[in-house]
């Protein structure tokens, strides 16, 4: 076996202290019942944030507008399950590939231009589904959003009950699927490709690696991930509504992920659990303004830097830059 | 026909004015300012509580606007955007973003939700209606004074530009920043300056599209879209370029919204995003960029 492989098998074997980390999420219903409502927003929000993870972090592609794919999956699944059947695998099923053939479609808008122009583009994408929803109200209910949608038991036994435990179970069992699936892309070749694509993309390009069927392949695969999670959230809070497609969802996703840490598979997770536990505590107390905060935090973020704020003994004097956690 | 061909250029006109100068700081500095919005909204903001509170006439409250805006892009220019300029380009997104969040809120906080509406003096308010029939072009006084003001600012922007010495120090700042310095040019200073006049001319703007596009908090968020459309489509070399997407965008929109108003915004995206496609670098550079 040559080095290399060992070193791609070395970074992506599992450590000893992620084992019991998963088994502590997926015990967290039974043992905060009176909080899984939060623990299934948590779930989708970390696997939203992982699915940016993989174009952002990864790849290096600034997108504003993940929100579309997010709000494709979710409406696909609301509507197979008021129109076709109700039963929950099949509807993520197909909300996955509504998002993944979405995916596919908008990923040659991604491959040309700088930044700015993959952030207007992908922008763009976003506010036109969002527009399509609004303006197709025979479909979608408009403004009003999609109601009525009801989903049938999971596995055809487990009636989603109001306090949402069922809904976490579901929600956090789809999170660990497609995390080890994310795993094992990223540490594959393919995985290593794409950071090169990141680093040095001519480069990349030098050495013989397909740029624009690497970044193709990568944007479907995270537009399905996106629409997983929009899928669970239509499903679980059985609504889908025009709020899916704002803007502000995908700027939130992309605060989460900056917030827990770019590059780094659990930085969509412990983004998610710091963003929605503080947004829950921010807008308890002051529900009008909260976004305000959210602000500030950001600016403060940026300006001071990831790696210094979550390190306070490197405020005073200075303080050496650690690496990526 | 005419007429909305006329609301389309006024609309334009407009934009370009908000948009500029967005434009002028993203080629100079490569930065990626999503907060240009708010500066645009606080220029609003200005000229409605000056009107509403203490009764200042429409024509004084926009050189106001200007002044008010202008010192607020300066003073944030200083404080917060300088460090920023080298950073990579998600931080500077995620810092403006942060910015025009807190913009939002603190004029939902202060000034209330609801949409601010300008009392605009009576020699505005009439209408002119020319020729007849499907020709007919009726021109709204507001919107002809729009046109007016923006096209006498164009034409100085330019003169500006092409004609002075801090027109020269600009170009040559946008063009190699590096060289630039070298040659003894502050480009610090070149930057303020222009950062400064930039948000003022977005405050301008925001003055006085008051009327024609609705002001409320979510201003900087609804219209932040459209001036990146500018700036993405025209180019960041030179202003003809933001001029002339502004048109483009403007007409488009107005046509759009006129004759399909069931597609909505729609029109206005997809064509953003097969331009874009199409032409990466803009429509209107002539260089493959950068």
């Amino acid at each position: 076996m040559s080095n290399t492989q060992n070193l791609l098998r070395q970074t992506g074997r599992w450590k000893r202290w992620e084992y019991p980390l998963w088994l502590l999420a997926l015990a967290s219903p039974l043992v905060l019942a009176d909080h899984a409502l939060i623990i299934n927003e948590i779930a989708i929000v970390a696997l939203f944030a992982l699915s940016l993870d993989l174009i952002l972090g990864y790849t290096g592609i600034v997108s504003l507008g993940h929100a579309a794919f997010f709000g494709m999956g979710a409406y696909s699944a609301a509507l197979f399950a008021k129109l076709v059947m109700p039963d929950p695998l099949v509807g993520l099923a197909v909300g996955i590939a509504s998002a993944t053939l979405l995916g596919a479609l908008c990923s040659a808008t991604i491959l040309r231009g700088t930044d700015l122009t993959r952030l207007m583009v992908t922008l763009g994408v976003g506010l036109i589904l969002g527009e399509l929803a609004n303006k197709m109200d025979w479909l979608t209910g408009g403004a009003d959003g999609l109601q009525g949608v009801v989903i049938g038991p999971l596995l055809g036994q487990f009636e989603f009950d109001l306090y949402g435990r069922v809904a976490a179970w579901y929600s956090l069992a789809v999170l660990l699927l497609m995390f080890v699936l994310a795993r094992r892309l990223v540490n594959s070749p393919f995985g290593a490709t794409l950071k090169a694509i990141r680093d040095n993309r001519l480069r990349a390009m030098a050495i013989g690696i397909a740029v624009n069927s690497r970044l193709t392949l990568v944007y479907t695969v995270a537009a399905a991930l996106a629409g997983a999670a929009g899928a669970l959230l239509a499903q679980t809070t059985g609504f889908a509504s025009l709020d899916l497609f704002e803007f502000h969802r995908s700027a939130d996703v992309m605060l989460i992920l900056v917030v827990g840490g770019v590059g780094w598979l659990y930085g969509g997770v412990t983004g998610a659990i710091v963003f929605k536990l503080m947004q829950d505590a921010i807008s308890s107390i002051t529900p009008q303004y909260w976004t305000f905060w959210i602000g500030l935090f950001l600016v403060v973020l940026v300006l001071v830097g990831r790696e210094r704020l979550i390190r306070p003994w490197t405020w005073f004097g200075k303080g050496k830059t650690g690496g990526t956690p | 026909m005419l007429t909305i061909l006329f609301d389309g250029i006024a609309y334009g006109m407009l934009l370009f004015i908000l948009a500029v100068g967005l434009a002028v700081t993203m080629g100079l500095m490569n930065f990626i300012n999503l907060a240009h919005g708010a500066f645009a909204m606080v220029g609003g903001y200005i000229t409605v509580l000056l009107m509403q509170k203490f009764d200042v006439p429409f024509l004084l409250c926009l050189p106001l606007a200007f002044l008010g805006s202008a010192l607020l892009g300066a003073v944030l220019e200083r404080t917060l955007y300088r460090p920023l300029y080298h950073k990579p380009h998600l931080d500077q997104v995620l810092f403006s973003i942060g910015l025009t969040f807190m913009a939002v809120a603190s004029a939902d906080y202060f000034i209330g939700s609801g949409q601010q509406i300008i009392q605009l003096p009576e020699w505005l308010k009439g209408r002119t209606e020319l020729g007849q029939g499907a020709w007919m072009l009726g021109m709204g006084h507001y919107r002809l004074f729009i046109i007016a003001v923006c096209a006498a600012l164009t034409i100085a922007l330019q003169y500006v530009l092409a004609k002075t010495r801090f027109g020269s120090r600009l170009r040559a700042s946008v063009d190699d920043q590096r060289v630039a310095a070298g040659m003894g040019i502050n480009v610090n200073v070149v930057f303020l300056t222009t950062f400064a006049v930039g948000s003022g001319l977005a405050g301008l703007g925001g003055a006085l599209g008051a009327e024609v596009l609705g002001l409320d908090p979510s201003f900087p968020l609804k219209f932040m879209i459209y001036f990146l459309i500018v700036v993405a489509v025209g180019g960041t070399s030179s202003i003809t370029g933001p001029l002339l997407a502004a048109l483009l965008l403007g007409i488009a929109d107005v046509a759009g919204k006129y004759y399909i108003p069931k597609l909505g915004g729609f029109i206005v995206y997809s064509l953003m995003i097969a331009i874009l496609i199409w032409r990466p670098q803009g429509l209107f550079v002539r260089k493959g960029g950068k």
